[in-house]
């Protein structure tokens, strides 16, 4: 196993070193102990394969990796590399078959991973072929445990992945369910390039500081002011966490009146107010909740606007955050067309996450020179744990000791 | 879909002039003026065409009024931080495919080249609108305007219109 020649300054809980964001040899440690490692990764929607023998491509950190539905409608993943010469099995996003075909020689696969056939495996015209003792079943795919978790499919490499419900805890796992009160139904993609290390875009989801500071559009409306009624949970392991926030209960705070926060100028009104248009279909008030599991997945709910989305890290300085949107297989027109408008808050051009795409490439860009230098984590203390506030980054120091213990750092 | 009908030129000059006002509007920076492009009761959705071809609803941005548009363009001024940049469309290829009295409907392919403040520049979006236009007497609106962008990836965040 690699090892790390990195210096974790004290104290380890609040500090984090800017070299974790600016090394190729982080990286490719983190793809062995963290993505590969006993972590739980999420893979897509269940709703992504609805029918048996659906497939589909994904990434378990970087790696590429196929999940499939079988024949009897179990989940099957394993890594998306062929046996022979290593290219791609599955090219592009999926499909549906008992068998999945690499084009390179047509050596084919089943939805669990082993290798089926040979294409010429007994030569042409009884010449060449592959020698007489090789076996098919020597060659099965590098298998995913994969587990699915209220409509959400997660998978590990560990052969013995700790189990889902215990990885996830409790109330984060309540609060999975909460949302995803029924059978799913996707209502679209996209795809964003973000020009940074992904754990700045971990971070960013993981700090609830920020959010009615960065985004304006948030606080203008009463969306999501740090007063607002709300707070954060994080689990026993620390690496998830959930923040979430009822607008109905927000109140005029002393804390944000009297000072110059670009966040607090008011008087800002919707010319069509039927974009934040919403309803409670979760019955219980909460208009925004985010959902974090270690290491990259974010199950969002932001009124009435569902997405997973998917942290992939491309290189150490470059990220592709997939977004899925999705609602219910019940939504009625109405709910329906609410998702569609409130799309327009998240996403690359969201009106309430634009600014995270950028704002991780401005500190990647100021990491020339940082090495030796160090991030500081002191807000709503120096502990990790759920709190009523959410003018703290516990969930971000949850997220560095849930790392440095399984990056052993 | 992609068959042009039988048009007089004046017409094909009329569009494409109409596509051109459409995106120096933009490039010029003069965003108050870009919803004036549309009907008061519109259309308009950027959208990956991976989304449109599979039917699936959601994409970057949606607005089905003039006054979403006037709203996405003071959230741009007022709220959202975004760097500085610019962007130039190139368009073409207009080809008219319906017509029906006052109401045509037409494609043409774009490209957006976009330059932020430090010369970084990159082919930001690509790909096509499919509109439905209103000749209103001379004085010509979008009623929809559907930008299906090919390059799947924004990079960075997607601010201003396309």
């Amino acid at each position: 196993m690699a090892t790390l020649d990195l210096h974790w300054p004290e104290p380890r809980i609040t500090r984090v070193p800017y070299a974790l964001y600016t090394r190729q040899d982080v990286f490719e440690v983190e793809r062995e102990r963290l993505f590969m490692g006993p972590t739980w990764n999420f893979l897509c929607m269940e709703a992504e394969l609805p029918k048996p023998c659906d497939y589909r491509a994904s990434w378990v950190g970087d790696v590429p990796v196929i999940v499939t539905r079988d024949e009897n409608g179990e989940l099957h993943g394993f890594e998306n590399r062929c046996a022979h010469r290593g290219a791609l099995i599955c090219v592009g996003p999926g499909g549906n078959g008992t068998r999945i075909a690499c084009v390179y020689h047509g050596w084919t696969y089943d939805l669990k991973g082993n290798l089926a056939s040979v294409t010429f495996r007994h030569g042409v015209n009884r010449q060449g072929g592959m020698p007489a003792d090789f076996k098919l079943e020597d060659h099965r795919r590098r298998p995913l445990v994969v587990a699915n978790f209220a409509g959400l499919l997660f998978g590990s490499f560990a052969p013995n992945p700790p189990p889902l419900a215990d990885y996830l805890g409790e109330e984060i796992a309540a609060r999975i369910r909460r949302v995803m009160r029924g059978p799913a139904r996707v209502l679209g993609y996209n795809s964003q390039i973000l020009n940074n290390n992904w754990k700045l875009y971990i971070e960013n989801v993981k700090d609830p500081y920020h959010a009615s500071l960065l985004h304006l559009f948030f606080n203008t409306f009463r969306l999501n002011r740090l007063s607002a009624q709300g707070g954060i949970i994080i689990d026993s392991s620390g690496g998830n966490h959930v923040s979430y926030s009822k607008a109905a209960s927000d109140r005029a705070s002393a804390d944000y009146s009297g000072t110059d926060l670009r966040a607090q100028r008011e008087g800002y009104r919707l010319a069509d107010p039927s974009l934040i248009a919403s309803r409670d279909e979760f019955g219980d008030g909460i208009t925004l909740q985010i959902l974090s599991v270690f290491p990259n997945f974010v199950l969002q709910q932001i009124q009435n606007c569902l997405c997973t989305r998917q942290v992939v890290p491309r290189a150490h300085d470059q990220t592709e955050l997939l977004w899925t949107y999705f609602g219910f297989a019940d939504d009625d027109e109405e709910l329906g067309r609410m998702r569609l408008k409130q799309s327009n808050l998240v996403g690359p051009g969201g009106y309430v996450s634009m600014e995270d795409g950028a704002v991780g490439n401005f500190v990647q860009r100021a990491l020339a020179g940082a090495d030796g230098d160090n991030e500081l984590l002191e807000m709503g203390g120096r502990e990790i744990s759920s709190q009523a506030t959410r003018a703290t980054e516990s969930p971000i120091r949850g997220f560095w000791k849930v790392y440095r213990e399984l990056m052993g750092l | 879909m992609s068959e042009a009908v039988a048009i007089d030129s004046t017409l094909q000059f009329e569009i494409e002039r109409l596509q051109a006002r459409y995106v120096t509007c933009i490039d010029d920076d003069r965003l108050e003026e870009w919803p004036g492009f549309f009907t008061e009761r519109c259309r308009y959705q950027i959208i990956s065409s991976e989304n449109y071809e599979r039917k699936l609803p959601v994409g970057v941005f949606f607005a089905d009024s003039r006054a979403m548009l006037s709203d996405r363009v003071a959230a741009l001024r007022q709220a959202n931080i975004y760097e500085a940049q610019r962007y130039r469309h190139l368009v073409c290829a207009t080809l008219i495919t319906s017509r029906s009295g006052e109401i045509i409907t037409a494609q043409s392919n774009y490209q957006v080249v976009r330059v932020l403040q430090d010369g970084s520049t990159m082919i930001f979006s690509i790909g096509r609108y499919l509109d439905r236009i209103n000749l209103n007497r001379g004085q010509p609106l979008f009623e929809e305007k559907l930008v299906i962008f090919d390059n799947r990836r924004v990079d960075t965040l997607l601010a201003l219109p396309i």
